[in-house]
């Protein structure tokens, strides 16, 4: 069964690549994003060559289609998929309801207001439910936003970035110690502070400064000099 | 919207600057043209390109291209169309491809100084087919200069662009304009226009060539394309070559930057090569490429590419005054400073742009900036204004609705392009205020910051991860890449301020340094032996 997956992908990508302004490969791309929601896969390619597909010929546009392909797009966040997507819905489209919700659930994730986006987001669950991995996703967003700002971060700014509380938050952050590299501390508070792995955004001196370092093909060029 | 761009594609002036001599009936219909003649000059002129084409001296076929041409179109076709090619063909022994070559430039002298009707503009893509057909089967056997393959390139995006806007303005088309349009609904539509330019891309091998290149077993750059040694076609290799320039143009047209990028991705600008050679060609490339750029908000990679670009173009637009495409040249030059001004105040990384551009730019635009900076609904309308101005004419690719009512709908795309863009300026409206803050302290508490921006502090965090995430672009390898000059990081409940220092180039320096005085010391050596 995985195979036959892998084959049907196969053949998918390479009609991306090969003959994409056809429309006779509509279909196709179409069973791909069903496949893609439920393999928990992605190709932002093929689903921009069926966007464009529904640009040529709006009569077999499909709105669960392009939903979930936003859905998924909203997934692949910090990436800015999502607005590459809507640049090729047109407007009308998007005034419709379902769009409207994925574009303010954008807007909250791009803006970091990961409480409202929660409260939102459980509001339209039966929008979000279609695509598994939905929630992982926006929390694994959540978290790099966290490692891009933070070196210690207070214990409720976590949670309500991840939606997750009490027992499943300490069980998550345990996960997270063991396979990230998360260290818990106590602030002078007394509250939790979990301290995120060290990185180039976070720790700005870590930040590999290549350009004072000179590129090799320039160092070759005085070469003949030196010999 | 407060545009004062006049948005709408007046196709003359758009392009030369110079209002429509003869009415939207189209130029044939003149008194005093008679298709049929053929003036002495133009006879001389043909004869002398056929015979040029057929002894492949591109030098020559060059000077007849940029200069008789545009001579003689300035001196007898002004207001008219040149002699149809049946009139000319018996001159050329009725050579088909030559012919086809004629027509395509005859198309394009309408389009450039008068003003096509339906049935010519359905007429031009015919012509292209049959053209972009004779080099597909691998028929041609000349070697055309790249100006003029560029050129053929160019207009034929420009055209299907200038027709999808053409065609989506229906409210004020007479009975038969709509007659033509349904029954010639095959003509400029998307998917004929992008497959010939993908199988142009395909045929020539172009990709394959240019990785060979790369390894050293092909040259291609180094000879701008031409084959001076075994005298084959570059016809077929150039058009493939210029048609992936032409694939970002139209991806870019559709609002799909993702794949018209990729679509340039084997030609590496950082490097010279072909695509520098004609000046048309490069702004062309660099001005879709930034554009594209801007709107995946890879500021910082738009902005270097700009940068390049407009310095190039101060220091050599001085050669091109002459040329036809001045006028083009300069109003890309204009957009692209309006485009920079935009991509500056999304991202202020002035240090890296060029003195003497930076200076332009301020000429230009300081005003504008200031209050794009401010963010308040003045910003918003300069946003509008310099985006409207420098963007592409986007344009709704599928087939016109024609039943009632008839509307002009050619602005949606644009609409679009505009109200995503204004959103996303609008997302990034709290960072500005950050960064003047930011910039005063080396560390503050978030409680003392949230205060002094009159804001709670739940607010504040969200507002400092939010300039973290903008300010953190992803690259199409899945790269973050950092876009600011001004960072900070928290710890718990203090932010640290860090500024990164503007880069000294030591290393670029003395290697400069090195072989400039090595040169001097071999010249001084070359003196004393003589």
């Amino acid at each position: 069964m995985g195979r036959e997956q892998q084959q049907v992908s196969y053949t998918v990508k390479q009609l991306v690549s090969v003959n994409p302004y056809n429309p006779d490969i509509l279909s196709d791309l179409e069973n791909y994003v069903n496949e893609q929601v439920s393999s928990q896969t992605y190709s932002l390619d093929a689903n921009l060559c069926l966007l464009r597909l529904y640009q040529f010929e709006p009569g077999r546009m499909s709105t669960p289609i392009m939903v979930q392909i936003l859905i998924k797009a909203l997934m692949a966040m910090p990436a800015s998929d999502f607005s590459l997507c809507l640049f090729l819905i047109p407007e009308q489209v998007q005034m419709q309801e379902q769009f409207k919700t994925l574009i303010v659930l954008s807007h909250y994730l791009e803006t970091a207001r990961f409480r409202q986006f929660w409260d939102e987001a459980a509001k339209r669950r039966s929008i979000l439910e279609v695509v598994p991995g939905f929630e992982q996703a926006i929390q694994a967003y959540a978290i790099h936003v966290l490692s891009l700002t933070y070196q210690k971060v207070p214990r409720t700014v976590l949670a309500e970035a991840i939606n997750i509380e009490g027992l499943s938050l300490d069980k998550f952050i345990e996960h997270h110690v063991a396979i990230s590299g998360w260290v818990l501390e106590k602030s002078h508070g007394h509250s939790q502070l979990i301290v995120l792995p060290r990185n180039e955004f976070n720790y700005p001196e870590l930040k590999k400064h290549t350009t004072d370092g000179v590129p090799f093909e320039d160092v070759t060029r005085i070469f003949p000099i030196l010999s | 919207m407060a545009s004062s761009y006049d948005y709408d594609d007046g196709s003359l002036e758009s392009r030369h600057g110079r209002p429509p001599s003869a009415g939207q009936g189209g130029a044939s219909t003149d008194l005093g043209y008679d298709p049929n003649f053929v003036p002495d000059s133009v006879k001389t002129f043909v004869v002398h390109l056929y015979r040029h084409i057929r002894e492949k001296n591109v030098y020559e076929i060059h000077q007849m291209y940029e200069g008789s041409f545009q001579r003689l179109s300035d001196r007898m076709f002004r207001d008219n169309p040149w002699p149809s090619v049946e009139a000319i063909a018996p001159y050329v022994d009725n050579d088909h491809v030559f012919c086809l070559l004629y027509r395509e430039m005859w198309f394009r002298h309408v389009y450039a100084r008068l003003s096509p009707t339906g049935r010519q503009r359905v007429e031009s893509w015919d012509n292209y087919c049959s053209l972009f057909g004779v080099v597909l089967h691998g028929v041609v056997n000349m070697q055309l200069p790249n100006q003029w393959l560029w050129d053929m390139v160019d207009e034929f995006v420009y055209q299907f662009q200038s027709y999808c806007q053409y065609r989506a303005k229906l409210k004020n088309k007479t009975e038969e304009e709509l007659q033509l349009l349904q029954q010639y609904d095959q003509a400029w539509n998307v998917y004929g226009v992008l497959n010939y330019l993908q199988a142009l891309v395909e045929k020539s091998a172009i990709t394959e060539i240019l990785e060979r290149e790369k390894e050293g077993l092909e040259q291609f750059t180094a000879t701008d394309g031409y084959d001076y040694e075994g005298g084959t076609s570059n016809v077929l290799k150039m058009l493939g070559y210029y048609s992936m320039i032409g694939l970002l143009r139209v991806h870019c047209l559709l609002g799909d930057y993702h794949t018209g990028l990729k679509c340039l991705a084997a030609i590496d600008i950082s490097q010279q090569g072909v695509y520098n050679v004609v000046i048309g060609s490069h702004i062309s490339t660099i001005y879709h490429y930034g554009f594209a750029n801007l709107m995946l908000r890879r500021y910082v990679e738009a902005i270097r590419e700009f940068n390049k670009i407009l310095l190039y173009i101060l220091k050599y637009k001085q050669y091109h005054q002459k040329s036809p495409q001045y006028d083009q040249i300069l109003k890309k030059n204009e957009q692209m400073y309006a485009l920079l001004a935009i991509c500056l105040c999304l991202c202020p990384q002035i240090n890296l742009v060029e003195e003497n551009v930076n200076s332009q730019l301020r000429d230009k635009y300081n005003e504008k900036m200031t209050k794009m900076l401010r963010y308040d609904d003045e910003a918003y309308a300069v946003y509008d204004e310099l985006f409207t101005y420098a963007c592409p004419k986007f344009i709704t690719p599928s087939a016109p609705v024609l039943e009632e009512p008839l509307t002009n709908y050619n602005q949606d795309a644009y609409r679009l392009q505009l109200k995503l863009f204004l959103y996303e300026v609008k997302q990034q409206q709290l960072l500005s205020g950050v960064r003047s803050f930011l910039k005063l302290y080396s560390t503050i508490s978030i409680g003392k910051l949230a205060a002094y921006m009159e804001v709670d502090e739940p607010t504040l965090r969200t507002i400092l991860m939010t300039y973290k995430h903008k300010m953190h672009a992803v690259d199409s390898d899945g790269k973050v890449i950092p876009n600011a000059d001004l960072d900070f990081y928290i710890s718990e409940d203090i932010v640290h301020v860090v500024e990164s220092k503007p880069i000294k180039h030591y290393g670029d320096y003395f290697l400069r340094q090195v072989l400039k005085f090595e040169e001097m010391i071999s010249e001084l050596e070359r003196i004393k032996l003589d």
